[in-house]
């Protein structure tokens, strides 16, 4: 069995090499793929989820990747955050190629650099919403007191301030993804990925986590990919990039003129429902 | 924003920072999986009830044979032939008992290990935190087996066959007729049972931790 120990000083200053010197500098892009290509296996046939993608995201951004189920931006996802390995091709994170990075390197990523979303909200459901947010931090060593202040601190920025020790269950959907998105910045990421961060969650909850996406977008300098199918997510998205049958359809700048006339449907949608949550 | 960003940017950690952060706090993991234990308790009691009523079957064999021995009943060869089928069907019923036990309430938190792995943990510490889990979960649940396995096979030879039977069983580390007394037997069965949910417990566990985060969380059961 291959399980990495804990690691010597010589192994984190190795790390610190490879990463540190990513980290400081400034690179204008945050996120690059080259050639990345993803293919599965379906008993005899080989299906291409990703067919060559190339992309650039700047420093800051909020994309949206946008296409249809099936038109493998969650395999994208999984790719740039990390997850899963391309079958051909690279993704750079700050410069650094993904592929190049060992199991402790890529954990260190996975913990300091990205912050991740899901759809289903995947919070430890034995834990309440303060040890949900903490639980990235134990992973960073951060020692018990700060721990516990920045968890209260980032769940009261996400407006949940009053429910620091309630568990998932006695959340609703738009908590829950309020407590996953205070987990996500627990550790300060550059990066904030988000596969379906609405899927879940009904129109006007859906409304206000992209709301709180972008502000956190704003005021932290962090950039913001997000995988969906969501048009709301076109309002506040610097770029949108289409993907189709695993290639890039195409790439839009924000232009509001497009999706004034759906979200004034939405919106009129939201008013009828009133509080439905 | 273009100062947060570069702000950003030009904060890296320090060497100092890099070492604390990947020292593996033990107590941080010992922490955690006691924490599952409690608060899972209904979860943690079924699991640990498995084990509890294998650890018990073995020893109830053993003290039976104990019994039996000191009843002074005659050992010849079907006796023996008996009493071995006894054991060897003790030894499989806890462990193919525990092993189901575990393997099933690791495999349930497949997500949760891929959750854990996009939040940063180690695979090593994942792997530790099952280990400890298991292994606080298996001491208990066996210590505490066997004893009520001794126990009641105890009383119920009592019952049958009169209370100078307990006198004259072998309680302590050796036989008085060579071989092995109670407390060896005892001491045996809470290894076992222990070691049994301890690799049970680990090998899902480490399986789960080397799968690509992806595919973990994709796991459903």
């Amino acid at each position: 069995m291959q399980m990495p120990e804990g690691l010597t000083p010589e192994k984190a200053e190795e790390i610190q090499e490879r990463l540190g010197p990513a980290l400081e500098q400034v690179s204008e892009y945050v996120v690059r793929t080259r050639n990345l290509r993803k293919t599965y296996q379906m008993g005899k046939v080989l299906v291409g989820a990703l067919r060559g993608v190339d992309l650039d995201i700047k420093r800051g951004e909020y994309i949206s990747i946008m296409g249809p189920s099936g038109s493998g931006k969650s395999t994208l996802f999984n790719m740039i955050g990390g997850l899963d390995k391309p079958t051909e091709g690279s993704v750079y994170i700050n410069e650094v190629d993904l592929a190049q990075l060992d199991a402790y390197e890529l954990a260190w990523l996975r913990c300091r650099t990205i912050g991740y979303i899901f759809q289903t909200f995947n919070l430890i459901p034995v834990m309440t919403a303060l040890e949900n947010v903490t639980l990235p931090m134990i992973f960073a060593g951060v020692p018990e007191d700060d721990r516990k202040e920045r968890g209260i601190e980032l769940l009261r920025r996400v407006g949940l301030g009053d429910r620091l020790h309630h568990k998932p269950a006695e959340l609703s959907g738009g908590q829950q993804q309020r407590v996953a998105i205070a987990r996500a910045f627990a550790n300060d990421p550059s990066i904030i990925l988000a596969d379906e961060p609405t899927g879940n969650l009904d129109l006007k909850t859906g409304k206000e986590i992209i709301g709180l996406l972008k502000e956190l977008n704003e005021e932290k300098g962090v950039t913001v990919i997000s995988a969906t199918h969501d048009l709301k997510m076109i309002d506040v998205s610097d770029r949108v990039i289409w993907i189709r049958d695993g290639v890039i359809a195409r790439i839009e700048e924000r232009s509001k003129l497009q999706v004034e006339a759906a979200l004034a449907v939405e919106d009129a949608l939201i008013e009828e429902g009133g509080n439905s949550q | 924003m273009a100062e947060a960003i570069k702000e950003r940017a030009s904060r890296g950690p320090t060497r100092g920072e890099i070492r604390k952060q990947i020292q593996l706090p033990l107590s941080e993991a010992f922490r955690i999986s006691w924490r599952y234990v409690t608060i899972r308790l209904g979860r943690s009691l079924i699991t640990a009830g498995t084990i509890f009523l294998s650890v018990a079957f073995l020893m109830s064999v053993f003290t039976m044979v104990a019994a039996a021995k000191a009843a002074g009943q005659e050992l010849d060869q079907p006796t023996i032939a008996r009493y071995t089928w006894l054991v060897t069907m003790g030894f499989l019923i806890c462990g193919v008992g525990i092993v189901n036990a575990l393997l099933m309430s690791v495999t349930e938190r497949f997500r949760e290990i891929g959750t854990m792995k996009c939040l940063g943990a180690l695979d090593s510490f994942i792997v530790r935190m099952f280990l400890i889990e298991a292994g606080l979960m298996g001491l208990f649940a066996a210590l505490t087996g066997g004893l009520a396995g001794l126990l009641l096979m105890s009383a119920w030879s009592a019952f049958r066959a009169g209370f100078s039977v307990l006198g004259k069983m072998d309680w302590g580390w050796t036989g008085q007729g060579g071989g092995y007394g109670l407390l060896a037997y005892y001491l045996l069965s809470v290894a076992l049972g222990m070691i049994l949910s301890v690799i049970a417990a680990i090998i899902p566990a480490w399986r789960a931790a080397s799968l690509q985060a992806a595919d973990a969380l994709r796991t459903e059961i």
